[in-house]
């Protein structure tokens, strides 16, 4: 899917964790995208995070980069 | 089957604990301190005749009938006004009283028209039965004399008579049949808190007057049907009673508009509805309606409804109409081949918060075991996902704490965002009867709405700016924080202390004050210091909010800033307390309970838990997908980018109700089988392939579950028009995809339910029949249900306090769009108006109006009633404008009920950062003088034109 929207939708969860601190913050990013994303929107968004990871956030770059390590998605079609 | 015929007490129940024993007609008789003679008799089988006095309303005493002999009291006592005291000794019928009522009805009688053959209440009228009870054989006074019943009157013209009335498009008011009993003013004021009738004139001149002598229509009256339902004669009836007769049977159902769920009699003749009464039993609304669900059902044999399945390959093509086998198969090729081409999550569906429990419960089965994919959402994604969110993150559930009842105890209400008197108007008449006793009231919206000033009430307004309600919670918190306010002991007791602390150190920053944040809000920071201090300090604090605090960006913040502040002040837990959704469509609570989100199985339990998936997949005998599915924004953008392609909808029509209508067209478009499961060609069948015609709520069996978790029955009164109810047409679709389900009623589909769902575990039919209703959790712990939850602790164990940051929308006004539209609905009309747009509730409200501040409309040289035209970076259409300062200088209001006007071209995709619930409710726009339709709606016009196109079967040989 567009990295664009999904960069947009992950730095807002961002921003609703930022005020929780770092250490908070990061695995509740994690935890909420891991939670509400469907495995295209995470393709896509660890695709991003592979090809530099452009526009995300400092803390949500570390949740991504955190939850694609534990996290095993079917093929796509 | 029978007429339900519910008692009448004669006057309200007594609340009071104390008994009271008294001797009526020989029988000793004990009831609670504060109950009228009448009342208590009645509850001894003793009917006194009576005409002024119903228990919907408080007793009046003017008809005289009533009286009784009390021994050891002088005189004959009206039994409705005069309370039980222990040890009375009371006569109901005796030879003085039978005399003295004798002469009462005479005179009634002297003075009404003789016409009981041909009168509409014929067979449901007090008076008639009053004048058989009383033994009325003669009127000596004749007819002759003055009168209000006749013309003329020896030749000349009567001055004290008045024609009837028949502005109101559902009822009649006769005034030559009224007794001036008052029982209509009363319901009026009362029940309804309207204020619209009143008696004008005194003596014989004295006269029902709607407004100031206006018709019913021109009045205030808002329809809502109390007068009509308190009226014991023929003045006020329903057309419909007087077009087709009395009904002869009757079955308790509950409506289908909104979240409150009124219970009402669908009292019919054979297949035929007569008319809805509401149900007293009912526990949602005790007796109460709206010009909604009391009136508006004519929808179910609108002309335009649909009864035959439909296919085409193209959109471009007209419809033909097809058998239900053809249709099925053809919708099941075309979605198995989208899998096979796509990949098994290339296609998904939403479920309808229109239909019932088990319907709901059939789609997002039939998605995540038919299809094999968690690709289903339903609308309370774009409504109320951000509850389920906020709620469950604080308090460990998605739903509200109370039941309605619970404002009978409620001593300050705060409304957050919601217009309860347009959208939630049964539960508005409950609030404001709270409020007429006392209980104090504070409006937190932008507009100035009917609740915040309406007779009698009169609110402490917030107006805040569109977007910022976490800027004002935060501000609210922050106040009780720093003025020591808060409820130390419950927070203690009740919640996690250490994030409290962390939370409470947040809140209490300089830069949350109200003096602040008034800047970004708009609010005057005495006045919200004042609200403050009175939900802290004011006894038991309510929290009611809708849609305007649930679409923004920010949307699940603010859930979670109410739930802060109901626990930072204790209010939950009890009656009178708590957190409150005001729920949108009739069954959104039920539709999210069902497991129709896509990360969530039924009871709000996530997909990826290996327990849980255990469970359903060992009775589904089927492998389940433990990823969660797309929401209904990212099936648009999937579709858009070429992995989402085909989707079934079921009752809801995603194109005009979802934001950014150009996105929602070129989503729809790109995908290759679109199934449309409706009651009519709605605006997203436009983009079909496949219409699968609906059934309406008084065509099939089911259960909805109302804002207060209340689950209630919806009983079938005639067969389906289409010829299957709604459950059918979706076992038909599973099967022809190779998916079996086998239910031969929908009770089978609740004992599923029940068995899998831990909150449903005592719920059936036989449950439901015995208790009228049941609030969830229904089970081992709660086997009748559970009114006010987390009363000894949140389920969830200690409550969360999460710290709420305001963070602004991305939509900001500027130079090219410099006001902030903000959008809501009105009473008479219905979500996207499908249904009611189809009824004489167009009487009313019969296109959507742009409400700007005079200022605003100064400034653009718009004058009342222009066309206007409607700009955001989304679209543009045109409609009428209205200049109220009921807005805000810089923001403007419109409602979405017609597709003629889109209002959704204008809204834009962003959303709330947690569901993406999306943000209807701040939309940059700019507004100028119109000519005339945009070219989006003339565009849009042609489209739908050429895509209602139907071509019907060719009859069978």
């Amino acid at each position: 899917m567009s990295p664009d929207r999904l960069i947009y939708m992950a730095n807002q969860i961002g921003k609703f964790f930022k005020s929780q601190g770092h250490d908070k913050a990061v695995p509740g990013i994690a935890e909420h995208i891991k939670k509400f994303w469907d495995p295209r929107m995470k393709r896509a968004i660890f695709a991003h995070l592979d090809a530099g990871g452009a526009g995300l956030e400092a803390n949500v770059r570390e949740a991504l980069t955190a939850l694609k390590q534990t996290t095993t998605l079917p093929a796509a079609p | 089957m029978s007429l339900i015929e519910e008692i009448d007490y004669g006057t309200p129940r007594s609340k009071s604990e104390t008994m009271v024993t008294l001797t009526i007609d020989g029988n000793e008789v004990t009831v609670p301190e504060g109950t009228s003679i009448m009342r208590a008799a009645m509850d001894a089988g003793h009917q006194i005749p009576k005409l002024c006095a119903t228990d919907m309303v408080d007793a009046f005493g003017s008809c005289r009938l009533c009286l009784v002999e009390i021994e050891g009291r002088a005189g004959t006592p009206a039994s409705c006004t005069t309370p039980v005291m222990n040890g009375l000794v009371v006569h109901t019928q005796t030879e003085r009283l039978k005399k003295l009522r004798k002469g009462v009805m005479e005179l009634y009688i002297s003075d009404h028209p003789l016409d009981c053959l041909t009168c509409g209440a014929n067979g449901d009228c007090e008076l008639q039965d009053m004048a058989g009870a009383v033994g009325l054989r003669d009127v000596r006074y004749g007819y002759e004399g003055e009168n209000h019943v006749f013309a003329k009157s020896h030749g000349c013209d009567n001055d004290h008579w008045m024609p009837k009335d028949e502005s109101n498009p559902y009822f009649t008011y006769d005034p030559s049949k009224c007794i001036v009993c008052s029982r209509c003013v009363r319901a009026c004021e009362e029940v309804q808190g309207t204020f619209a009738l009143t008696i004008s004139g005194r003596g014989f001149d004295s006269r029902v007057s709607p407004g100031m002598s206006e018709s019913f229509l021109g009045s205030e009256c808002v329809s809502c049907g109390a007068c009509v339902q308190a009226c014991p004669t023929a003045t006020l009836t329903e057309k419909s009673v007087i077009e087709i007769g009395q009904p002869e049977h009757s079955v308790v159902t509950t409506c289908a508009y909104c979240g409150v769920g009124c219970a009402f009699k669908a009292e019919m003749r054979g297949e035929e509805v007569v008319r809805m009464v509401p149900y007293k039993d009912g526990k949602a609304n005790r007796g109460h309606s709206c010009v909604k669900g009391r009136f508006a059902w004519g929808y179910t044999n609108h002309k335009e409804r649909i009864l035959k399945p439909m296919i085409r390959d193209r959109i471009e093509d007209p419809w033909k109409e097809v058998s239900w086998d053809e249709a099925f198969s053809f919708a099941a090729a075309r979605m198995r081949g989208i899998q096979k081409k796509y990949g098994r999550d290339a296609i998904g569906g939403i479920t309808s918060s229109r239909c019932t429990n088990e319907e709901t419960y059939l789609v997002q089965k039939l998605i995540r075991a038919g299809f094999g994919n968690n690709n289903v959402d339903t609308c309370a994604r774009v409504c109320h996902s951000p509850t389920g969110y906020g709620l469950a993150t604080t308090f460990g559930t998605s739903a509200g704490t109370q039941d309605f009842d619970s404002v009978e105890d409620t001593d300050v209400v705060v409304v957050i965002g919601a217009n309860p008197a347009s959208a939630h108007p049964v539960f508005a008449s409950r609030l404001k009867k709270r409020l007429r006793q006392g209980a104090k009231l504070i409006v937190i919206d932008p507009r100035r709405t009917e609740m915040v000033e309406s007779p009698h009430v009169k609110a402490l307004h917030l107006p805040l700016m569109p977007g910022t309600n976490v800027a004002v919670m935060t501000a609210l918190a922050h106040v009780i924080v720093t003025e020591g306010l808060a409820n130390e002991a419950f927070v203690r007791e009740r919640c996690d202390w250490a994030e409290f602390e962390e939370w409470a150190a947040f809140v209490a920053q300089p830069s949350n004050s109200p003096e602040a944040t008034a800047i970004l809000t708009g609010v005057d920071p005495k006045d919200l210091r004042e609200a403050a201090r009175t939900y802290a300090t004011g006894g038991n604090g309510a929290i009611y909010y809708g849609l305007g605090v649930t679409e923004h960006s920010q949307g699940s913040t603010t859930v979670i800033a109410i739930a802060n502040l109901a626990m930072v002040t204790g209010n939950i837990g009890r009656p009178g307390v708590g957190v409150n959704p005001l729920r949108g469509q009739n069954n959104v609570q039920g539709s999210c309970d069902m497991g129709s989100f896509p990360h969530e199985l039924p009871g709000y339990r996530h997909i990826s838990g290996d327990a849980v998936r255990d469970q359903f997949e060992a009775l589904w005998n089927v492998k389940l997908n433990p990823e969660p599915g797309l929401r209904i924004p990212n099936m648009f953008d999937a579709a858009v980018e070429g992995t989402f392609m085909g989707i079934y909808v079921q009752g809801e029509d995603i194109l005009q109700s979802d934001p950014n209508t150009s996105h929602v067209v070129a989503a729809l478009s790109a995908m290759e089988c679109v199934i449309v499961h409706d009651l009519f060609l709605n605006e997203t069948a436009n983009y079909a392939h496949v219409f699968l015609p609906g059934s309406s709520f008084l065509e099939k069996d089911g259960t909805f579950t109302n804002a207060e978790r209340r689950i209630q029955r919806v009983r079938k009164v005639m067969t389906p028009k289409n010829g299957l109810a709604d459950w059918e047409v979706t076992i038909g679709l599973a099967k022809a995809m190779g998916f079996e389900m086998n239910y031969s009623h929908p009770s089978e589909i609740m004992d599923e339910i029940a068995a899998l769902t831990p909150t449903f575990a005592g719920v059936s039919y036989a449950r439901l029949d015995e208790l009228g209703s049941v609030q969830w959790p229904c089970n081992e712990k709660a086997p009748e249900g559970t009114p006010v939850m987390h009363i000894d602790g949140f389920v969830r164990g200690k409550g969360k306090f999460v710290v709420t940051e305001y963070v602004a929308t991305d939509e900001r006004t500027g130079p090219r769009y410099p006001l902030l539209l903000t959008t809501g609905r009105i009473l008479s009309q219905y979500n996207v108006g499908a249904q009611t747009r189809r009824t004489d509730n167009v009487v009313w409200h019969a296109e959507d109006r742009l409400e700007i501040h005079p200022h605003d409309a100064e400034q653009r040289g718009v004058r009342d009633g222009d066309w206007v035209r409607l700009k955001s970076r989304a679209g543009e259409t045109t409609l009428r404008a209205e200049i109220t300062d009921r807005v805000a200088p810089g923001v403007v209001y419109t409602t979405f009920h017609h597709p003629d006007t889109q209002a959704n071209v204008i809204t834009t995709e962003y959303s709330d950062w947690a569901t993406n619930c999306p943000e209807y409710k701040v939309t940059a726009v700019q507004v100028s003088p119109s000519n005339g339709p945009s070219d989006w709606q003339k565009a849009y016009d042609a489209q739908a034109r050429q895509s209602r196109r139907i071509v019907p079967a060719e009859a069978a040989e």
